[in-house]
């Protein structure tokens, strides 16, 4: 159970205007109509990849411009209307949840490529590109985009600005904001703002790193530069399966000692390698209690002197087996579980909640073996696969969402798991967000002094609380809000 | 000013800055002070040195995190990274022949500037981006968190990015936690002469775009005649698994074979010449004049050549150019004309320029720094407020009555 804020009762009685309103300032064009406000057709946009919480939108628009961006919001802002903005709707916190009261931003048909250029190492491209879709266009000549979520085939980069997304070989490459240098922002106000460009870093403020990550609290950003670079000549992964998590999680601490830094670093528990092999049959040990993939890349010299280090530091922890790809399509099939992960746990459980805190990866053994604990508590199976280079956990806790007890279990089992992250050092959310899903817990990571100059930053882009509103700030002490329950 | 006040734990550096706002008397903020003389001077009655700060205050190698006081020196934690074989990624610069001082940099001074070296071309990103978390006093006299000592954190708003090159205007940093990583077993450089400034950058451009890994990227415009380099000179660095090196050096002097004769530089002739990138004094090749000044422009590389040959037009210009090219370095008189020339270069190309060093009499009376659009000069404005409402911090270091 979550709470958002009371609609404006103003507003939805308003909303026959409001629709006509939007309708002239994104006319139908030759993808179909700019608005949509019947209730069938806004079912859609109900939810997004956090599909446990569900509330249709006043209206959705389907801007093909920056400036029908700039239009939508400036007339949402002299009407004091709430915006919710939405990319290919994946975020797995609720990110794009709508307002019964608010306007949908989509961004889906902002989807052209506007520039590549190799010289500079750049491409210009507007916002609802998905993340693939930037490597496909550059990928023929050798280059790529780095960051690669897990929802990479479906998931667009102007969400994954807002999230400051991940990925699995984030370890090597950064994440979303190391791979950016300019941005088209629009304001709550209308304004356009242009933000970095070919160029490495700002001369003043960091208004590029401030908004990434933001969860379109601050504006939204409807063009995108990013970084591209070429691609490794090639890579290749080995597996190594061992006899506890303990065990497992001293293997990361030996590679990373070694120096040598792999280009990822994945570690699947028991309940996850068998979830995935049973989906997969990719092969994987179903005796082990712990499984690492480890990917390093360069020419195929490099990869086998790589693969034989990290062979030998493996050895040293008395593995159950170590499997070294000799080749591309060996690689693939190690990778052919873990990249099915979520789909396998789907199968064996109806739902299932993934969570995404981070921890210290010293403490892996231990945040491993009190889960298991609150597990068998709660009464609810839990697989861990997760960034372990980085101390990124995404443990997918099963539960039946047609049962609301279990769900409730779901939740709380979830929300004890990020009080235990952030309890040894780590945070609520590595690559996720905090979304409607960990907004009530941002106390648990922060005073609330610390939460109130973020919330000070929120306000001075938008001092109305206009845009994305009970995302991220708790509602409990926050002035914007009386906060009434939904379902 | 009328004194420095020289905390020796946060609970201090927050009784400052209550006491500054109490008193209406703003700050001068700094760490050693070696990038005092960087952009605009600061009106400030009272001094806050976080020099007194000091000290690693948790270094996990096989965690590859570091954390230490804002004020601690810089080679105090290479020293420290050093004994495992690890380093900081940004290259943290050394300005002290710029700058003419004497006393090293802080790691709270580093990332207050958001100063990075010649790594910055690679993914690593610039400093703000190894920051995991900070510990800052904002002019609200609070102590804030942002971040923490984990690798991926994007809970809430990232005020670490907003800190990291605020040039201590919307908060003292207090304490930093860093990424750090495996220093690379080894480095080598190539250097390809060539006719003109496109070619070096071209050159570039290609070993960039190579797979090859080049961590360095950078012009010397007249070349080094000591390393016997005469003319247009691009270099490239390479940082890996040593035993990687020879093939990669080999395939890389292949990509660049087109370009002009190429240079083996190893071992120290090759760390020499990147020291010498990172601090610009290849740019300046000796001592500082005290008279010149000194901007940095940052544009897209394809771009580096012709503002460097605007900038040549304008005034007798020397130049350095990192970054893939896209870094230009250049000194010439501190005049306004001069940096007329140099705004009007940054903007014609796209780019961004800093005012880096200048006497007080330029650097009080010109925009060191690009002004910003009005809507977002307003959003500036606001959250400066939000952040220092009571303006105590190093007002008018970044723009007049800022």
């Amino acid at each position: 159970m979550i709470e958002l804020p009371a609609p404006d009762r103003s507003v939805l009685a308003r909303r026959e205007e409001i629709l006509a309103a939007l309708r002239t300032l994104v006319p139908p064009g030759a993808r179909g109509e700019g608005v949509i406000g019947d209730p069938i057709r806004l079912k859609p946009y109900e939810t997004d990849g956090l599909s446990a919480y569900r509330q249709p939108p006043l209206a959705v628009v389907l801007p093909e411009t920056t400036e029908q961006v700039a239009a939508v919001l400036r007339y949402c802002h002299a009407n004091r209307i709430r915006i919710v903005p939405r990319g290919a709707g994946t975020s797995l916190s609720g990110g794009a949840l709508p307002l019964e009261d608010g306007v949908v931003v989509g961004m889906m048909r902002m989807n052209r490529i506007l520039e590549v250029d190799y010289a500079d190492r750049l491409a210009v491209v507007q916002a609802g590109v998905t993340n693939i879709g930037i490597t496909q266009a550059v990928a023929a000549d050798g280059f790529f985009y780095a960051p690669d979520p897990s929802s990479q085939l479906a998931c667009m980069i102007g969400g994954n600005v807002m999230m400051n997304s991940g990925g699995a070989h984030c370890l090597k490459y950064g994440v979303t904001a190391n791979n950016l240098l300019g941005l088209t922002f629009v304001t709550i106000e209308g304004e356009v703002i242009r933000l970095g460009g070919g160029h490495l870093d700002a001369a003043g403020y960091d208004w590029l790193g401030l908004i990434t990550g933001s969860e379109g609290q601050l504006g939204i950003v409807t063009e995108v530069t990013v970084r591209i670079l070429r691609a490794a000549e090639g890579a290749r992964a080995m597996l190594g399966a061992f006899r506890s998590n303990e065990v497992a999680g001293q293997v990361v601490d030996a590679i990373i000692a070694s120096g040598i830094i792999p280009v990822a670093l994945e570690f699947m528990d028991r309940p996850a390698i068998h979830a995935c092999e049973a989906f997969a049959n990719a092969g994987y040990p179903l005796d082990a209690e712990a499984m690492l993939i480890i990917e390093v890349e360069g020419n195929l010299e490099e990869q086998d002197f790589l693969l034989g280090q990290l062979k030998q530091i493996c050895a040293r922890f008395d593995p159950i087996s170590l499997r070294v790809a000799e080749t591309a399509e060996e690689s693939l099939a190690i990778w052919k579980g873990r990249k099915g992960a979520f789909g396998a746990v789907g199968r064996i459980s109806p739902d299932y909640l993934c969570m995404d805190g981070t921890i210290p990866t010293g403490e892996l053994p231990h945040v491993l073996r009190r889960m298991g604990e609150m597990s068998e508590a709660y009464g609810l199976k839990v697989a861990n696969i997760f960034h372990a280079g980085d101390g990124n956990l995404h443990p997918l806790i099963m539960f039946d969402a047609n049962d609301p007890v279990s769900f409730g279990k779901a939740e709380a089992f979830g929300a004890d798991i990020l009080r235990l992250c952030v309890e040894v050092g780590g945070c609520l959310t590595g690559e996720h967000g905090v979304g409607v899903e960990k907004r009530d817990l941002m106390p648990v990571q922060f005073l609330p002094h610390e939460l109130a100059q973020q919330r000070r930053i929120k306000s001075a882009f938008d001092p109305l609380w206009l845009l994305n509103p009970a995302k991220v700030f708790p509602l409990e002490g926050n002035p914007a809000f009386a906060p009434q329950a939904v379902a | 000013m009328s004194g420095v006040m020289v905390p020796e734990d946060e609970a201090g550096v927050v009784e400052v800055v209550r006491q500054a706002v109490a008193d209406q008397a703003p700050l001068a903020v700094e760490g050693n002070g070696t990038k005092r003389g960087m952009l605009r001077p600061v009106q400030a009655a009272r001094g806050l040195s976080t020099s007194g700060l000091r000290g690693i205050t948790l270094y996990k190698p096989a965690e590859m995190v570091l954390a230490a006081r804002a004020g601690t020196p810089i080679p105090e934690i290479e020293a420290a990274l050093a004994e495992h074989g690890q380093m900081l990624i940004g290259e943290p610069p050394d300005f002290s022949a710029l700058f003419g001082t004497s006393l090293p940099a802080t790691l709270g001074g580093i990332v207050a500037t958001n100063l990075t070296g010649p790594r910055r071309i690679a993914s690593s990103g610039a400093v703000r981006d190894q920051v995991l978390g900070v510990r800052a006093v904002t002019g609200h006299a609070e102590l804030v968190r942002s971040g923490g000592r984990v690798h991926k954190d994007v809970t809430g708003l990232d005020l670490r990015k907003l800190l990291a090159g605020s040039h201590g205007t919307l908060g003292v940093l207090t304490e930093i936690t860093l990424k750090v990583l495996p220093r690379p077993g080894g480095a080598l450089t190539l250097a390809v002469v060539v006719e003109t400034l496109e070619q070096a950058v071209a050159a570039l451009s290609a070993g960039l775009g190579s797979p090859f890994g080049v961590s360095g990227a950078a012009v010397l415009p007249d070349g080094e005649p000591a390393l016997g380099l005469h003319g247009p000179t691009a270099l490239l660095r390479l940082e890996d698994v040593a035993e990687f090196l020879p093939h990669r050096s080999a395939a890389l002097r292949g990509v660049l074979a087109g370009f002009g004769s190429v240079t083996l530089l190893e071992g120290e002739a090759s760390g020499m010449v990147w020291r010498a990138v990172r601090d610009a004094r290849l740019l300046l090749g000796g001592a500082p004049g005290a008279e010149e000044a000194v901007w940095r422009l940052s544009v897209r590389p394809k771009a580096g050549p012709g503002v460097a040959a605007a900038l040549r037009a304008a005034f007798p210009a020397r130049l350095l150019l990192d970054w893939g090219g896209g870094l230009v370095w250049a000194a010439g008189p501190a005049t306004e004309a001069a940096h007329e020339a140099v705004v009007h270069a940054a903007q014609a190309a796209g780019g961004t320029f800093t005012l880096f060093r200048a006497p007080d009499a330029l650097r009080a009376s010109v925009a060191v720094l690009p002004a910003e659009p009005a809507a977002l000069a307003a959003i500036s404005a606001r959250v400066k407020a939000a952040m220092d409402p009571a303006g105590v911090l190093n007002p008018g270091r970044m723009r007049a009555g800022g």
